[in-house]
């Protein structure tokens, strides 16, 4: 009788993170490229640029509109979890970031700026996305904390959205757990450089969001 | 205004009215707190509750969950409260053993709080409480499907585009 040496059994490896990544790829390329606001201003503004001395116009009017828009970003209050907390110690007089033209303002109607501050559970993910659907063209958002950037520590839970931007989409992450003033304000700064950015891309940087 | 009910007292009267003995909260040691740990079956289940309100006094409903203990099935464990002016401070919890898809009575009809607590724990854990006026999920949302406190959820279910 022939005796064979045991043959090793190694169960192939699981990885989640990376099928994780996977299913996230392929749910952005299913959304709608580019913002259709955005598309009809820089139309307009490529019809002004074939008049003569039109492309002064167009690239003065546009410097003076990024400096209002990154000048007066005013976020809507969205405090989810305690991510809000620091958010508030940010918008108190400590680090006052009235400074830099920013007013907390309690409708989504006056805002160009939605910060995700906590962790969205898929029940509270469709509101998330309405409150962001009422907010007027032209508005961006950061997601800060990990629980709005992934999920965080609540990633395997049966109810938590694995990052805000499965709902909507985020020009600025902020890191943390949670993240200091001081982070949330460099990323508010770093969202004011690519607001000054805005209009000489012309689109966003990020998909828009899915509707409903 | 009723007389106190002593820890003594309490212990007699479970021994002999529903033939279980009562044990302490920490099952090492003797019972010598306040607090009674007591197994019933299911049947006895709203009995139990009747008794322990009128007889011993505890009007106060604390909590209502559930522990699932996979084949075995789940358990049902609510805790009863005597918070009278007689400063016993009597603490029952009660436990009851159900199957995995078995109903349980609902205590609803002698104890007002248990409906959102029957509620959450039919939510999370997918027991179906006989008798609740009620019957909703609580925290989850309307459409959500399975019971995910329950060991044998998937918390890696599908559920696009969140999860």
């Amino acid at each position: 009788m022939e005796i064979k040496p045991p043959v090793p059994q190694v169960p192939p490896p699981e990885w989640e993170e990376v099928k994780d990544l996977q299913e996230w790829v392929k749910y952005r390329q299913e959304r709608i490229d580019g913002d259709q606001t955005s598309q009809a201003f820089a139309s307009l503004a490529d019809r002004l640029e074939q008049f003569p001395g039109g492309w002064l116009m167009v690239t003065s009017t546009e410097k003076i509109f990024n400096w209002a828009r990154k000048s007066s970003l005013w976020p809507v209050t969205f405090g989810l979890a305690c991510c809000a907390i620091e958010m508030m110690a940010t918008f108190a007089s400590r680090f006052d970031v009235e400074r830099l033209g920013m007013v907390p303002w309690a409708s989504p109607r006056h805002a160009d700026l939605m910060i995700v501050s906590g962790t969205v559970t898929i029940k509270m993910a469709p509101m998330l996305g309405r409150i962001y659907g009422q907010m007027a063209d032209p508005k961006w958002c950061i997601s800060m904390g990990s629980c709005a950037n992934s999920g965080g520590p609540f990633r395997h839970g049966y109810h938590v959205v694995k990052g805000v931007d499965r709902v909507v989409p985020v020009d600025v992450y902020v890191p943390g757990c949670p993240p200091t003033p001081e982070s949330l304000m460099f990323g508010i700064l770093k969202l004011q450089e690519k607001v000054a950015q805005f209009q000489k891309t012309g689109r966003r940087s990020t998909p828009a969001p899915m509707a409903g | 205004m009723t007389a106190p009910v002593t820890l003594d007292l309490a212990l007699t009267r479970i021994r002999e009215t529903f033939g279980v003995e009562p044990a302490g909260e920490d099952p090492k040691r003797p019972v010598d707190a306040r607090h009674l740990v007591v197994v019933i079956p299911v049947l006895r289940w709203v009995e139990f509750a009747r008794f322990a309100k009128d007889a011993l006094g505890c009007r106060y409903f604390c909590h209502l969950t559930a522990v699932d203990w996979k084949a075995d099935g789940l358990d049902v464990v609510c805790r009863l409260e005597n918070l009278g002016s007689g400063g016993s401070g009597l603490a029952i919890t009660v436990k009851t053993r159900i199957g995995r898809e078995a109903s349980c009575p609902s205590l609803t009809g002698l104890y007002r709080g248990a409906l959102w607590m029957e509620r959450e724990c039919y939510d999370l854990f997918g027991i179906r409480f006989e008798g609740h006026p009620d019957l909703r999920r609580l925290l989850l949302p309307e459409d959500w499907d399975g019971h995910p406190l329950r060991k044998d959820y998937a918390v890696d279910t599908p559920h696009p585009p969140y999860r």
